[in-house]
């Protein structure tokens, strides 16, 4: 599974089309919307959680991307200072992807980054302050 | 009360031991197994300290710190570090900074939840990293001390002294927090989603000191322990020592019971063991690493020590309405192996079970106490007094509340 959050710019050429429809009928894509509207020049925008197959997240932005739609992830990626992190566990608490995971019976707190959907939600959590947001340079 | 013991060691015995290098010092989870297997005299025999370990957040914590004399002299009465407000209401230069104070200008909870971004934990921590810290000071000025302010960056080797003095630690159980509101709210048992959207607990279980020695019977004043990344003491019954609560048959307290209140040098602790931290919506703090050393005197101590998370219950309490409402209602118990396995069921509802205690850190603590004893670095603290409850059960209720 891969999530990322996506804020989705629509020209008004394409502002009429269903291609949200097309992204979860084709393409077998989650998605969890935070935010959508139209502005008075008829240009629409986005913002949503979009989760599925690595594969299948990979197709779905390039037709999102060919259909005419701008897209940009709204986050940076979120990293663990692994000097300050001291494994309590609290953020596993808030993480909604299970990215921040305790293994057992170490009962170590694991970073999988690559299930982590930037959502920031561990940031202001973890006590020690470990959780870090920086810029994703594989942002569009 | 006499006992007839099987094996009977001292301190002294001990501490001999200690000295050439022969003691056997084995951690509160390994003697578990190894009571398991040879029984409690025989571990008891072999076995001379066993040593435990916690790393939690622990508010009722701060530093003694005198910054030294000024020219010309400053009976300080207010004072900042990294404006931090410290504590001077005591001699010229002496002043207490707590582990909970937020900075001056913290906006606090007016932005809800507050990110408490720094505070007196992280002052603490900050000095014991070697960072330059900024002190302000203000007095009113008199004919002996007639300065008035002073600003100036000091460092924890500058420092005249600096002692880490927490009026209450090491908390013998605690309440498993749930939040049965409809709204997520922020304590300083972490984030609880509602609807019971999670459980958090805050002990490390058996490797707990005082889950090891449930009546006192060693850990007492005097008794030297592992504080900070340093050497401390146990210097009285914390804050709110409570050892007539409710225990089960196994003598373990049901709820939280009894505390320590330590001390210890400061400027020989580190930042890896000492941690400021922020509790979202709730306010900074301090994390703690500790470690006691419980010695073998006889099987009974064995027995105490071979406890295991699934004898040890953690009262549940629901922090959306009873905790705040003060109604001291329990829901229920939960063992810490069921705590520490993910996952627990409450009215039916399966949870998920979080931790805010760094058992990874727990587990270093008792294993460097213990490295520490083996090479003879560290001897056992007679204790010079005991704590109250172990004797007898003073039936004193002296609080309802915890935290």
């Amino acid at each position: 599974m891969h999530a990322e959050m996506l804020v989705l710019q629509f020209s008004r050429e394409v502002v009429d089309q269903p291609i949200i429809y097309r992204l979860v009928k084709d393409f077998d894509l989650e998605f969890n919307l935070l935010k959508a509207a139209i502005n008075p020049r008829q240009e629409g925008l986005i913002v949503m959680e979009l989760r599925g197959h690595p594969k299948d997240f990979r197709r779905g932005l390039k037709y999102l991307r060919d259909s005419g739609v701008k897209v940009r992830k709204v986050a940076g990626e979120v990293r663990r200072n692994e000097d300050r992190c001291y494994q309590c566990g609290t953020c596993t608490a808030v993480c909604p992807t299970g990215a921040l995971h305790i293994e057992r019976p170490s009962m170590a707190v694991a970073f999988e980054a690559t299930r982590c959907s930037a959502c920031e939600l561990c940031c202001p959590t973890c006590p020690a302050h470990a959780m870090e947001v920086r810029l994703n340079r594989s942002a569009v | 009360m006499v006992a007839n013991y099987q094996v009977n060691k001292t301190y002294q015995e001990i501490n001999e031991k200690i000295k050439k290098g022969q003691a056997v010092v084995v951690t509160a989870e390994e003697i578990i197994d190894l009571v398991r297997r040879k029984g409690e005299a025989a571990a008891a025999r072999t076995v001379d300290v066993v040593t435990t370990g916690t790393f939690s957040p622990m508010c009722s914590s701060g530093a003694i710190i005198n910054f030294g004399h000024t020219k010309p002299p400053i009976k300080a009465s207010r004072v900042w570090l990294n404006n931090v407000p410290a504590y001077a209401g005591l001699a010229a230069v002496d002043v207490y900074l707590g582990a909970t104070e937020p900075t001056a200008d913290d906006p606090l909870n007016k932005v809800y939840p507050g990110e408490f971004k720094y505070g007196g934990g992280h002052v603490i921590q900050d000095l014991v990293a070697g960072k330059a810290v900024h002190l302000v000071a203000e007095a009113y000025g008199t004919d002996c001390y007639p300065n008035k302010r002073v600003e100036k960056d000091i460092t924890l080797k500058q420092l005249v002294n600096a002692v880490l003095f927490n009026p209450r630690n090491c908390y013998q159980n605690y309440n498993c927090a749930v939040n049965l509101s409809n709204r997520t709210i922020y304590t300083y048992m972490g984030p609880l989603r509602p609807r019971a959207g999670n459980a958090n607990f805050c002990t490390a279980g058996q490797l707990s000191p005082l889950f090891n020695d449930p009546y006192y019977r060693t850990i007492g004043i005097g008794t030297r322990i592992f504080l900070g990344g340093a050497v401390g003491y146990v210097c009285f019954p914390g804050t709110q020592h409570n050892p007539a609560k409710p225990r089960g048959e196994n003598g373990i307290p049901l709820g939280p019971a009894g505390t320590l209140m330590v001390l210890g040098d400061l400027k020989k602790m580190s930042p890896r063991h000492l941690v400021g931290v922020s509790l979202l919506g709730y306010g900074c703090s301090l994390t703690v690493g500790m470690g006691i050393p419980i010695p073998m005197l006889n099987e009974e101590i064995a027995h105490y020590c071979a406890v295991t998370d699934e004898q040890l219950l953690a009262p549940i309490v629901d922090y959306g309405h009873d905790y705040p409402a003060a109604t001291g209602r329990i829901l229920g118990q939960v063992s810490y192996a069921q705590l520490k396995s993910g996952k627990m069921t409450l009215d039916g509802q399966e949870i998920p079970t979080v931790p805010l205690s760094s058992l990874v850190r727990a587990r270093e603590v008792a294993q460097l106490l213990k490295e520490w004893i083996e090479k003879g670095q560290f001897l056992l603290g007679e204790p010079v007094d005991m704590l109250p409850g172990s004797e007898e059960i003073h039936c004193v209720r002296t609080a309802s509340r915890d935290s």
